[in-house]
């Protein structure tokens, strides 16, 4: 600290003096943190501010940049009143729940069941339920295309042999299963599709976040709430609740922003095009047709930013529930 | 001493060498594509290279969407453009109006006096809203009616039955289901997308009128949504979109008795799709004489591109000599927009899965007869609404006219910035 001050005063006595050289060890720091930086700055900051930009602007990409034209906050406005925006969000929101939810509400049980009773086997049952995670995502499509194919899909081959199933000349089942092949590919059928498709997919996902954090819940805790007479369900509510607030903290804020991002296995389930009457065509979607498929990069950007700030007030709403004591 | 020659010997071929690959390489034309269109493209490299010794060609070959993305990102920011740029139909209203790409028409390249030369409905395609020419059209896909001719007669059903008239066809339909169980159709909004195409004159656009105006509430529209709603009503067609598992599997299981696409779908259920089906299957006109084409490219130079002067020869070379379009006629069944290439006498030759049928004449007729149809960039926007309402005509019963209405007023709200 003495040093350089030192320097810099003596440097400002003689101007006319060059400046000191920096010494190696002064700048090499600097130079071993910089590749971060400079990708940052060029594929993270960069796009984030030019996205601002372009919002205010109409743009069409394919003219070059000297295409872009000024338009204000009319993207804004065309979003906000756009029907198709507000489909996409509905679908967006709807997905969120109905997938975001069961995670959370089986996972936390199928953990805690991990961390109690599987001494052996547990990290084989988590790795299983975990495999889906790490699966490729055109993969999963393609399995659930063929699955849920109408004429000569699986899915439909059980469920229609069920409720075709006789005794005695009467089908008993024909009540509740359907007897002749369902077309998945509804708009009434899309989203709950989707839905599980997700939910299969991140589960295993959440139940690892939890079952870390139960590793860290001490053990004399239990000890203790046995020794007093606390059956297992007492403990689990209790114990181990309280103490996976954290958890369930970044657990639902990672579900919340993921899901309202959800893109990957709608895009491939749906071909791309949301599906018959959009059903599943989500918020980011829609943003990436505006771009790519409409060639709109404005109105695009304009999506971008409005769904930033809900997600955004979601993770606040989050925190404000999450990190209220009691 | 006689190492020492030797050594000399050698240094001097391999400087000579170094020397001669440096003159060669001294232009680089890169050509960007998709399959299959690249492999016209790599089939031409070598024949060009034999009269262009100087000429390096580069191909940079991506997947339909991905070429077309990238395509649209580098026109962004006139970045990593190629020299050639292949466009596909879809894209090339969007990409002619966007002023990226170099005016073919204009001197040097003085385009305009080939326009005969090529099938009369492409040229009109290439051409940008102020008159000028984008690209220049390299293959075509002529719409047919493939039909499988064994379900047919099992049903009793003649070529002229399916193509009389539309109420004919869907009768057709009818007769087919009874006596196979076979659908007529894959999807009745196939019936929508060929009569909004058909009776169409030359420079009318399929969506908007001449001033830009979305014409989706027309008579056309009205009648082409009614047909596809009788077809429905029918039940002859199978719910089934197309280049799903359902469709290949529907042709494989001959539960898809006819399909209306371009010319080269042959191609691809001989290849591919249901190559079990060979002999089965003949091609005929589109029904109600109407005449449509599917899919088609083209080649464009971006304004920005490096080596215009040779990229420009190149695309001469691959739309314009005769020999590279039969070539690829032959081999990769990509049918010549060059018309002069259309007269090869593989025309004549029969094709073995349509069970002999000499089919490719049938094609260049229709070929000869689509009207040229104006392109215009929200097209594709156009579509996917219209298609999203037929949807809700045919799954919701949707009164028509309320349905074309809505269309209208959705298109007119995206097309905002005309």
């Amino acid at each position: 600290m003495e040093a350089p001050m030192s320097t810099s005063r003596s440097g400002a006595a003689a101007p006319a003096k060059s400046r000191r050289r920096l010494q190696p060890w002064e700048w090499a720091p600097y130079v071993f943190i910089s590749p971060f930086f400079i990708l940052f700055l060029c594929f993270g900051l960069f796009p984030l501010l030019f996205s601002v930009w372009l919002s205010f602007h109409s743009w069409d990409a394919a003219t070059g940049l000297g295409g872009m034209v000024w338009v204000g906050i009319e993207n804004y406005e065309f979003v906000l009143g756009d029907e198709w925006f507000h489909k996409s969000l509905f679908n967006t929101f709807w997905l969120a729940v109905a997938s975001g939810l069961p995670q959370h509400l089986v996972a936390i049980p199928l953990a805690f069941f991990a961390h109690t009773y599987l001494a052996k086997y547990r990290n084989t049952v988590v790795g299983i339920y975990f495999l889906p995670f790490i699966t490729s995502s055109v993969a999963i499509a393609l399995v659930f295309n063929s699955l849920f194919s109408r004429d000569f899909g699986i899915v439909n081959l059980a469920l229609t042999s069920i409720g075709n199933f006789e005794v005695a000349g009467i089908h008993p089942l024909a009540w509740l299963f359907p007897t002749s092949n369902i077309d998945w590919g509804q708009p009434q059928y899309t989203k709950p599709m989707i839905a599980f498709v997700v939910f299969w997919r991140y589960v295993g996902w959440n139940t690892v976040l939890y079952l870390s954090a139960l590793q860290t819940i001490p053990n004399d805790l239990y000890e203790a709430a046995t020794i007093d007479g606390a059956s297992r369900r007492q403990q689990f509510w209790y114990i181990t609740l309280p103490l996976l607030k954290p958890m369930m903290f970044l657990a639902v804020t990672m579900t919340i922003i993921g899901n309202l991002q959800l893109f990957e296995e709608p895009f491939i389930i749906t071909g791309g095009t949301g599906g018959l009457d959009q059903a599943g065509k989500t918020a980011a979607m829609h943003m990436y047709n505006t771009a790519f498929v409409d060639s709109d990069f404005g109105t695009a950007s304009a999506v971008a930013w409005v769904l930033f700030m809900l997600i955004a007030l979601l993770t606040v709403v989050n925190n404000k529930v999450f990190s209220q004591k009691d | 001493m006689g190492v020492m020659i030797k050594r000399r010997v050698i240094a001097a071929a391999v400087v000579a060498g170094l020397c001669g690959s440096v003159a060669n390489a001294a232009t680089t034309v890169t050509v960007a594509a998709f399959p299959a269109l690249d492999a016209a493209v790599k089939a031409a490299i070598p024949r060009y290279k034999k009269l262009h010794p100087d000429v390096e060609i580069k191909l940079v070959s991506l997947a339909y969407a991905d070429h077309h993305v990238a395509m649209t990102t580098s026109l962004a920011t006139g970045a990593n453009l190629p020299d050639v740029m292949a466009v596909e139909v879809g894209f090339i209203g969007k990409f002619a109006e966007s002023g990226g790409l170099e005016d073919l028409g204009k001197p040097p390249y003085n385009a305009w006096q080939y326009k005969d030369k090529f099938a009369r409905f492409t040229v009109p395609q290439a051409t940008g809203p102020n008159g000028s020419l984008a690209a220049i059209p390299v293959d075509i896909g002529p719409g047919t009616l493939l039909y499988r001719k064994d379900l047919m007669d099992k049903a009793g059903v003649t070529e002229a039955d399916l193509t009389k008239s539309w109420e004919s066809y869907i009768e057709s339909g009818k007769k087919l289901k009874a006596a196979t169980g076979a659908y007529l159709i894959a999807s009745a909004a196939d019936i929508k997308d060929i009569y909004i195409r058909s009776g169409l004159k030359d420079g009318e656009g399929v969506y908007f009128d001449k001033a830009g105006k979305s014409v989706v509430d027309s008579p056309r529209f009205v009648k082409a949504f009614e047909l596809a709603k009788a077809a429905h009503t029918a039940g002859v067609d199978g719910k089934i979109s197309a280049w799903s598992n359902e469709w290949a599997e529907g042709f494989k299981r001959g539960q898809i008795a006819t399909q209306m696409m371009g010319a080269w779908l042959a191609g691809h259920l001989q290849n591919w799709l249901a190559p079990n089906t060979k002999g089965a299957w003949r091609a005929a006109q589109l029904p109600a004489g109407a005449f449509a084409s599917w899919g088609g490219s083209f080649y464009a130079i971006p304004t920005k591109a490096a080596h215009k002067p040779e990229a420009w020869e190149f695309i001469k070379f691959l739309t314009l000599n005769k020999e590279m379009q039969i070539e690829a006629f032959r081999k990769l069944d990509a049918f010549p927009a060059l018309i002069e290439a259309q007269n090869d006498p593989f025309i004549d030759q029969p094709i073995e899965f349509l069970g002999g049928q000499k089919a490719r004449q049938l094609w260049k007729v229709a070929a000869e007869k689509i009207p040229a149809i104006d392109v215009d960039k929200y097209d594709s926007i156009a579509q996917e609404i219209v298609n999203a309402e037929l949807e809700k005509v045919l799954e919701q019963n949707k009164d028509i006219p309320k349905a074309l209405a809505d269309a209208k007023a959705l298109i007119e709200r995206r097309a905002r910035r005309r």
